[in-house]
This record gives structure tokens, C-alpha cells and sequence, in this order.
């Protein structure tokens, strides 16, 4: 069988070698995530509180969502073009958080200012 | 190798259904050397994202604007066990679980790609076992916050959102990794029949050797995992 330059091109898409890695890789990032999973349980434990409890949950969050994306779902391979279309449009996610969080403190506030310290109280007073 | 469609005179484009197909199907790729099911997943689960990410944002957006206490996650999912108040200990069994599926289907992956047909198939359903054990735990994990009288409008312990967000969020993923399990499953007997190894193009297969389908229900069910990763630390750790 003869390939024409685009043929070889469009067999070599779907099959030959795939996304093949070494199974050591594979172990190593499972155990990672069991070791990153238990130092975020951990940090519910130990009842750390305020700043350094919720870095540390992002931060293992983090570490666990990228080994994740990258090794077993093969990111770090594919085409830089697939990895823009698929990582960049979730960061404006970030946007509607910080608007929401805005928003948030603000509807706080105001339920606070108009029904007293909480909305138990204004059920009371109903 | 040779597509139907290549080389033909682009007059003699197919029209209606079949030409939909042969318009989809085709090799009009942007991702190259991505095939249309690895690069369809992809934007599923992009589509997936946005649909956890409004529930999460949601949440946080409920949580952060009540003026009523919002309950301590790591009391209301604690067990009693041996006597001893573990806190939160059914989500650390559930995201060990998870994970330890995420694992097998790794080495699924690994394993079509190397054509070993009958560990990819075994590897699977151990993956669908786990799966199935998650969605046990959080069927118990359920029954118990009901008769402990959570529901969608209200808790015994403070805000009455926790109830909303815990139904729709956990829901959501349950769902999700209820309809993994059934698809493991599906891909798990095509492996073990061989009919990846078979010259023969299916939706799955585009002929003998190409177990791409296994990697595509990877993808799929590693990003159920991942969704857990952001449940957990938002939902039941924040």
C-alpha cells in the first residue's frame, strides 16, 4: 500500500503509537494524588482556620486538578492549539467568581442594614 | 486508509443527512493530528466545565451572601465509628475511591494502547467496580443527611441554601459518574469481543488496532475525578 503525503498524515492521526507513556509515570502521579488527597483531608484534621487553611486547599487543589489534565489526561502531549481551546476559556470563570463575590458581600451587607444581624431575626420578627 | 470522501471534486459534495455526516466525518481538522473523537470529548467536557463551574460559583455566591451561619461541613459528614467522630471520613474513603478508579483507567489506557485486550477490558471494569462503590457511598451519604432532615429548602443547622447546593452538586457528579459506569461498561465487552481488533469501522473504531475509544472514555472519566477534585475542596473543605 502507497501513501500519497496526506494519506500517511490521516493514518497517523487515529492509530500507530497513540499516547503511549511509561506505566512507572502512571504510578507515580496515582500515588502523588493519594498523598496530596490526604494532606488536604489533613488540613480539615488538624482544623487549621482562615488564610493558611484555604491556600493550602487551593494549593493541593491545584497541584491535583494539573496531574490530573496533564498525565492522565495526556495535556502535556497533545497540540498547543487543543490545550489554548480547552484550558484558556475556563480562566474567565475567574471573572464571573470575582463578580459574584462582589455581589455576595454586597447582598450581605444589605440584608444585614435592612433586617437587623441575620435573617433568623427577620423570620422572628415575621 | 484511503478516506471515501478524499480527493472527491468538491462539487460533489453529498447533501442532506448523509452529507452532515460526511461533513463532520471528514478531515477539515484545527486540531491536528487529533482525531474528531478525542477533539468532540475535549469540548464536551470544556462545555462540562462551565456547567460545574456556575453550580460552584453559585454555591460560593449563596454561601458568602447569607447572613445565617453556614453549617461546618466537616461536622455534618462526620461518622461515628468504633465510637470514635471522624470527621468527614465517607468523602476521604469516596475521594480515595475516585482517585484509585482514575488510576485503572490509566493503566486501561496504557494497556489498549499496547493492544493487550483482555487486561484493557479487566482494568475497565475494575474502573466501572469503583465507580460503582462511589456512587454507593454517596447513595448511603444521601439517605443519611434526608433522615437527618437536609433538603433543598433548608437543614437543621443553619443556612438553608446548604441543602440546595449539596443536592445540585453532588447530584450533578453522581450522575455523571453513574453514566461513566454504563459506558465503561459498554467500551469493557467491545475490548473483551475484539472488536477493536477487527477490520471493521464502527462510531468507536475506525478499523483494526485503533483503541482510541478506550483513551476517549479515559478522558471522560478522568475529568469526572477532576470535578471531584474542585467539590471537595469547595464543598466539603472551604
Amino acid at each position: 500500500m502507497t501513501h500519497s503525503p496526506q494519506t500517511i498524515e490521516a493514518g497517523e492521526m487515529a492509530h500507530d503509537e497513540g499516547q503511549q507513556h511509561p506505566i512507572k509515570l502512571y504510578f507515580f502521579v496515582w500515588g502523588l494524588l493519594f498523598v496530596l488527597s490526604a494532606a488536604s483531608y489533613w488540613v480539615d484534621y488538624a482544623q487549621l482556620q482562615g488564610l493558611l487553611r484555604w491556600s493550602l486547599i487551593l494549593i493541593f487543589m491545584t497541584l491535583k486538578a494539573g496531574l490530573i489534565i496533564a498525565v492522565f489526561m495526556h495535556m502535556a502531549w497533545e497540540r498547543l492549539a487543543l490545550i489554548y481551546a480547552i484550558l484558556l476559556p475556563p480562566l474567565a470563570v475567574i471573572g464571573l467568581l470575582a463578580i459574584l463575590i462582589i455581589e455576595s458581600d454586597y447582598t450581605a451587607q444589605t440584608r444585614v442594614i435592612e433586617f437587623g444581624q441575620g435573617a433568623v431575626a427577620a423570620a422572628e420578627e415575621n | 486508509m484511503e478516506h471515501p470522501l478524499q480527493g472527491q471534486d468538491q462539487t460533489l459534495q453529498q447533501q442532506g443527512h448523509s452529507g452532515f455526516a460526511a461533513d463532520w466525518g471528514s478531515d477539515q481538522r484545527a486540531f491536528k493530528k487529533v482525531s474528531w473523537g478525542k477533539a468532540m470529548m475535549w469540548i464536551l467536557l470544556l462545555s462540562d466545565t462551565f456547567i460545574f463551574a456556575c453550580f460552584l460559583v453559585a454555591y460560593l455566591n449563596a454561601r458568602n451572601s447569607t447572613t445565617v451561619e453556614w453549617p461546618n461541613a466537616s461536622e455534618v459528614f462526620a461518622l461515628h465509628i468504633g465510637g470514635a467522630n471522624l470527621p468527614l471520613i465517607l468523602i476521604a474513603i469516596m475521594t480515595f475511591v475516585l482517585i484509585s478508579s482514575s488510576g485503572t483507567m490509566a493503566m486501561a489506557v496504557n494497556c489498549a494502547y499496547r493492544k493487550a485486550r483482555k487486561a484493557t477490558a479487566v482494568l475497565m471494569l475494575a474502573t466501572a467496580a469503583l465507580g460503582a462503590a462511589f456512587v454507593g457511598m454517596q447513595a448511603f451519604e444521601w439517605s443519611k443527611l434526608i433522615s437527618e432532615g437536609v433538603r433543598p429548602w433548608g437543614n437543621p443547622w443553619g443556612a438553608e441554601q446548604f441543602g440546595a447546593s449539596f443536592f445540585m452538586i453532588t447530584g450533578f457528579h453522581g450522575t455523571h459518574v453513574t453514566i461513566g459506569v454504563i459506558f465503561l461498561i459498554i467500551v469493557a465487552r467491545r475490548v473483551w469481543r475484539g472488536d477493536f481488533d477487527r477490520d471493521q469501522r464502527s462510531w468507536m473504531s475506525a478499523g483494526n488496532g485503533d483503541y482510541e475509544a478506550v483513551e476517549i472514555m479515559g478522558l471522560y472519566w478522568h475529568f469526572v475525578d477532576l470535578v471531584w477534585v474542585f467539590i471537595f475542596a469547595f464543598f466539603y473543605l472551604w
